[in-house]
């Protein structure tokens, strides 16, 4: 968590309870909490990474942000003003500032829309352009994602999967925003694929100095991308620090092992010892008592199994929410 | 080697109708599997190793045509009759598909889907096929086994679901199993606990694995061999840890650079080596080239004169004229 300066955005203790139901009518029998406490800091032109597996929350941490779902309790604010007291019209002008890409463009893109129509829709609606002018833009957002100006006149269907996340980066940068929130754009993607919509990424946010949020289940991604990560697990930020030093040395035992699940150094053809974890991934509806992780916990203690451990600054920057931050390792490569 | 392979598929072409003509999906894939052998077949979308596995379970959409033939110890598959086919797959060959939510049957009770299996494959009464369901779900370290073959699939996790399916898949004891991508769908934790469990039942069991791909990282943890496949040809066949030691043909090459390596000292911004363009769809691929030219930072004047055979190099063939003439005395 950056202590210095404003922050472009900033959430403090997010949770989000949803009801559990059951049944043909759907009586609430129980409550998920999805989100369980989440602060969060991101400044001007930073990128944080979201990282975690199914039932994480880390997407929903992102809707959150973008008040696609309201929070259940906790804070936002953006440019230092409450973001979620913001209604009608004046967040309907402040939700230009706020994108987000999802990560299957297929499902994101109206498929009876042009490409062009649909870049040039949050500029009509929002009355930013129109005529001659609104054409233009939309050729200059097309070029901007390294597409040729009749992409415009092409549907979805006529595009390929990587050229379809240009579309949508395209149609999300069309209002200029300041913060963009990246849902796993890349995950439905081929490698070669991927690399280049990653490579995008990075090119348009030097280009506009673009802050972001990006959320991906893959390290490796997030690595190339993200000034800081963040590691979810049921609903938690378990831990928090700069790219390279999480990297590096980790303090968490959930983070080693999810390291060690997609590390593979190029070159020696020599993979790092995986460490595999017992168990499954637990239900946000019925997390384990004390930390969540401590049944899957290669060094877990009577302790973990009664108390919750907070995020805690272990070192400059570097967070975890761990009673023994950096006792695990991954064993020798 | 003198033993005679386990599987040996021979000019294998897969071909798909589009406006009244033919399209080869799958275009003349030789290779040797010998038991117990694990051969991963690694590329992107659309390059036809999908199709390719399920010829090999004879599972192949109606529309499709197959020619050039695999053999299994030494018998043509391609003359088995469909009534054959039912002995061969589960007791000889058995296929882990990508997603377990759709492979295993909704209604039918995870117990009574493995007892199915084996009560096809051999004569034992329907107390004794219970019994050997529980065993079965034991081995693939199924929590609490007696009650696990109770439930129905929808009340299993995805990591669950994908052991219970893999107890299906091996209920029979095939000699073979089919993996197409058996980790894509679940978390990367999960993932691992998955594979570390095949790698310990393989061992154990000599089962030979064919693990179809596109996770290049996968791929260098669980086979032995890799082909490399591209607009349904293979461009590369080596070892697994030569390919990622030194890969020989530009794809390859590409490939691996653009790969999301994890690196401690990645700055961010640090932008992917990429290779432009994308795989050709399959209906607009030019015959009687190199299909990777297009997209190759190193072609030359033979690339788009003629399709490159495979050359043998120190053990490895890669198709590609970069490698004509080089060092022919390789050991095969």
């Amino acid at each position: 968590m950056t202590e210095d300066g404003p922050l472009l955005l900033e959430a403090r203790g997010l949770v989000k309870v949803y009801p559990l139901r059951r049944g043909a009518f759907g009586a609430a029998v129980g409550r998920v909490r999805a989100v369980d406490g989440v602060s969060l800091g991101v400044a001007r032109g930073e990128t944080l990474g979201l990282v975690g597996e199914s039932g994480s929350g880390k997407s929903t941490t992102g809707r959150l942000l973008l008040r696609l779902e309201e929070p259940t309790a906790g804070e936002i604010r953006f440019e230092g003003e409450d973001w979620l007291a913001l209604s009608g019209r004046a967040l309907a002008k402040k939700r230009r500032e706020i994108q987000i890409i999802f990560q299957d463009p297929q499902s994101s893109l109206n498929p009876r829309m042009t490409a062009g129509d649909q870049i040039a829709e949050p500029l009509r609606v929002q009355r930013l352009a129109r005529g001659r002018q609104l054409r233009e833009r939309v050729a200059a957002l097309l070029s901007e994602v390294g597409l040729p100006p009749a992409a415009a006149g092409r549907f979805p269907a006529e595009f390929s999967g990587g050229q379809r996340q240009r579309i949508a980066i395209a149609r999300a940068l069309a209002t200029r925003p300041k913060f963009l929130v990246c849902d796993e754009p890349v995950s439905a993607l081929d490698v070669s694929v991927a690399a280049q919509v990653v490579n995008l990424l990075a090119d348009l946010r030097e280009k506009m100095s673009l802050a972001g949020l990006f959320i991906s289940h893959d390290l490796a991604v997030v690595s190339r991308v993200a000034d800081r990560v963040a590691v979810m697990y049921c609903g938690r930020i378990v831990e928090e620090g700069r790219t390279d030093e999480l990297l590096r040395e980790p303090l968490h035992p959930y983070t080693v092992a999810l390291l060690s699940a997609v590390a593979l150094p190029l070159g020696s053809g020599e993979a790092v010892r995986r460490i595999v974890l017992g168990g499954d991934l637990p239900s946000p509806a019925s997390p384990p008592a004390g930390c969540a992780f401590h049944p899957r916990c290669p060094i877990a203690r009577p302790r973990c199994r009664e108390e919750t451990p907070v995020l805690t600054q272990i070192r400059q920057g570097h967070a975890a929410a761990c009673f023994f931050p950096g006792e695990f390792a991954a064993g020798p490569r | 080697m003198n033993r005679s392979p386990l599987l040996s598929i021979r000019d294998l072409k897969v071909e798909l109708p589009h406006a009244g003509r033919w399209f080869p999906a799958v275009n003349g894939v030789s290779v040797d599997l010998q038991r117990g052998e694990a051969l991963a077949v690694a590329g992107e979308s659309g390059c036809g190793k999908t199709l390719l596995g399920r010829a090999l379970m004879n599972l192949l959409p109606e529309t499709a045509r197959l020619s050039g033939s695999f053999f299994w110890e030494g018998r043509d598959l391609r003359e088995a009759s469909e009534k054959e086919w039912e002995r061969i797959r589960g007791r000889h060959i058995a296929m882990l598909f990508q997603e377990p939510g759709a492979a295993l049957d909704p209604v039918q009770r995870i117990g009574d889907q493995i007892a199915e299996v084996i009560r096809l494959h051999r004569t034992v009464s329907a107390g004794e096929a219970r019994r050997l369901a529980v065993e079965r779900l034991r081995e693939v370290s199924f929590p609490d086994p007696e009650s696990g073959v109770e439930e129905y699939p929808h009340r299993l996790s995805g990591g669950q679901k994908q052991r219970a399916l893999l107890a299906v898949a091996l209920a029979a004891d095939p000699e073979l199993l089919i993996a197409d991508e058996p980790t894509t769908a679940l978390d990367a934790t999960v993932a691992a606990e998955v594979m570390e469990l095949l790698s310990r039942l393989r061992e154990r069991r000599g089962l030979a694995l064919l693990l179809i791909s596109h996770d290049l990282g996968l791929v260098a943890r669980e086979s032995v061999r890799a082909l490399i496949l591209y607009a349904g040809r293979v461009i590369e066949e080596a070892p697994t840890a030569e390919i990622f030691r030194s890969p020989r043909h530009p794809y390859t090459r590409g490939l691996l650079r653009s790969m999301p390596l994890l690196d401690p000292q990645a700055r961010p911004g640090r932008r992917f080596d990429t290779i432009g363009g994308a795989v050709p769809d399959l209906f607009e691929r030019a015959e009687g080239v190199c299909a990777f030219a297009p997209r190759c930072p190193e072609r030359f004047e033979p690339c788009e004169r003629s399709l490159p055979p495979l050359f043998e190099t120190a053990g490895v063939q890669v198709r590609c004229f970069l490698y004509e003439g080089a060092g022919k005395g390789g050991t095969g």
